[in-house]
């Protein structure tokens, strides 16, 4: 397959389109769903990780004029998102929910797009859509026959017809078999790379690490990290991780582990030892050594709450 | 055609739902035929075919199937998003789907009204049902419309208007009528071709006002709601 064929229309912008927020908040009743995020997305790729429930897909709505912020305001270029339908001009947005006219073709799809958007020439821009999510071998069959891959890049199409300077996507990689991840990840990073400002929300760390160089991180309606991916990624394997530890000795394994700098603390249990580490590599790379010394077997070796969850609880914390 | 109707006419038609709105037409055709065919009198079978069925159910429970189709559907289902997101003033998105509703309501309960009305007594009455008709499915298809903009339960509460207000109430209590589609489109046929078959207490200027009222106030209530459409909130 050719990934590269295609690039998109025109030369990047000189300045690109800013999408800012300022102090967003929305509750629903009691329940706050996005506590007070303040942020400004610029050209190039940027991820909106957190785990589920975050408020990701609430942050996106407030975004793209779908919900209106209970505190704060979300403007794009200075205009407000809310109740301002003007700014689709500027701004596409890919939903999370799998919702397409089933009924129709890709190509009618597309086409019915560029239409709405009064788009000079829609042929042509429909033409160009669906070769830049490489679907024209499919473009004439109901979408309702796609697998889900292929209509997520017939939402895609139908997202960038009109060339927007803003693309807002949920959980994009969702349902996506590896080709075809690589090759929307391929085409965001290009679109990036012109001078858009591509915003994309996901779950899995792997997936935000490949595509983008900056991140915002949301917890329980949140920023609770935003910047560099590197640094972010940093503080992550740097944090402080537990293990369970079974042996044959636990007792003597406890004292000879106490001794090495990577161990902060160590507790014996009934059947097993928890192992506190600051370290993350080191210890893992000293146990094995220090329980041969020792002339005693590991049965088992468990880190204890490595759930998404946990890592991204501990970085609001630091 | 405007790509809004091209898209809701194809969302509206490709549904089974569409099959729907087929049984209480041909019903009302079926009886129409039938009670002519065996010789009762047209005063007799003309009021409760006519207006018992025709205006009272068939028109009302069809502008509701398609009045809260044609958005409510696409909200439903999420597909709105796509019309939503085109920087298309909201009344360029509601009036094109008011006018493929009222156009699909209109046609399928006029054809029907027509054959019955002139089975039933002249051409003239036929005709008379069937513009009247038309006036109805375009004031019932507005409020179904903006409905489902209000409520993410327009079809019961469509129903609880046509059933419970218009045919329990409007009968019990006379006050009600005034605020009843099902009586304008009565008193406004009956103007067209005065006939024994079709009895209101509502004058023609109020159903005339109140369905030019009900149209015009229904379908702003929906453009100002779909301005300020919200996706529902995630719960997960």
């Amino acid at each position: 397959m050719s990934v590269t064929s295609v690039e998109p229309r025109s030369a990047p912008a000189p300045t690109g389109s800013r999408l800012e927020l300022a102090g967003v908040s929305r509750w629903y009743g009691n329940v706050v769903a996005v506590n007070d995020v303040s942020m400004i997305l610029g050209p190039g790729v940027t991820g909106l990780l957190g785990p589920n429930g975050a408020g990701k897909t609430t942050l996106l709505h407030m975004m793209a004029g779908f919900l209106a912020p209970s505190r704060g305001a979300v403007t794009l270029d200075g205009t407000p998102t809310w109740r301002n339908p003007e700014v689709y001009r500027r701004l596409g947005l890919v939903s999370e929910r799998e919702a397409v006219h089933t009924f129709l073709t890709a190509y009618e799809f597309v086409l019915a797009s560029a239409r709405l958007h009064r788009l000079p020439d829609p042929a042509e821009a429909t033409r160009r859509a669906i070769a830049l999510v490489e679907l024209e071998g499919a473009q004439s069959r109901r979408i309702g026959t796609y697998s889900k891959g292929m209509r997520q890049r017939a939402r895609v199409a139908a997202a960038l017809v009109h060339d927007p300077q803003v693309l807002l996507l949920d959980e994009p990689f969702n349902g996506m078999d590896p080709r075809q991840r690589l090759h929307m990840m391929d085409l965001l990073h290009r679109l990036g790379g012109a001078g858009r400002t591509i915003l994309f929300s996901s779950h899995i760390l792997e997936e935000v690490e490949q595509l983008s160089g900056t991140v915002q991180v949301m917890v329980a309606g949140r920023l609770a990290a935003s910047g560099d991916f590197r640094t972010i990624r940093r503080l992550m394997t740097n944090r402080p991780h537990v293990f369970a530890v079974r042996s044959t000795d636990d007792r003597a394994l406890a004292v000879a582990l106490m001794a090495e700098a990577s161990v902060t603390g160590v507790e014996l249990g009934q059947a097993e030892l928890t192992v506190r580490v600051s370290d993350y590599g080191a210890f893992t790379r000293v146990l094995p050594k220090v329980a041969l010394a020792r002339g005693i077997r590991v049965r088992q070796l468990v880190p204890e709450d490595e759930s998404l969850e946990s890592v991204f609880s501990y970085l609001v914390e630091a | 055609m405007s790509t809004v109707s091209w898209i809701t006419a194809r969302g509206l038609l490709g549904r089974r739902r569409f099959l729907l709105l087929f049984p209480l037409p041909v019903l009302l055709v079926l009886l129409a035929v039938l009670s002519r065919a065996l010789g009762v009198d047209p005063n007799e079978w003309g009021p409760p075919v006519l207006v018992g069925l025709g205006l009272a159910v068939v028109l009302p429970v069809i502008a509701l199937i398609v009045g809260t189709g044609v958005l409510g559907a696409e909200i439903d289902d999420g597909t709105v998003v796509h019309i939503l997101t085109k920087p298309l003033p909201r009344w360029q998105i509601v009036l094109p789907k008011l006018a493929v509703a009222a156009g699909v309501t209109a046609v399928t309960v006029a054809v029907p009204l027509y054959v019955a009305g002139v089975l039933a007594s002249s051409v003239r009455v036929g005709l008379a049902l069937a513009a009247a008709a038309s006036i109805g499915a375009l004031a019932y298809c507005a409020f179904f419309l903006a409905l489902s903009l209000v409520t993410r339960r327009p079809v019961l509460l469509g129903l609880v208007y046509v059933l419970i207000w218009e045919g329990l109430l409007g009968n019990v209590v006379s006050g009600t009528k005034v605020l009843s589609i099902q009586q304008y489109v009565i008193a406004l046929a009956d103007r067209f071709a005065p006939t024994e078959l079709l009895a209101t207490d509502v004058s023609v200027p109020v159903a005339a006002v109140m369905s030019t009222l009900i149209a015009v106030g229904f379908t702003a209530l929906a453009v100002d709601r779909l301005r300020s459409f919200s996706v529902a909130g995630e719960t997960s």
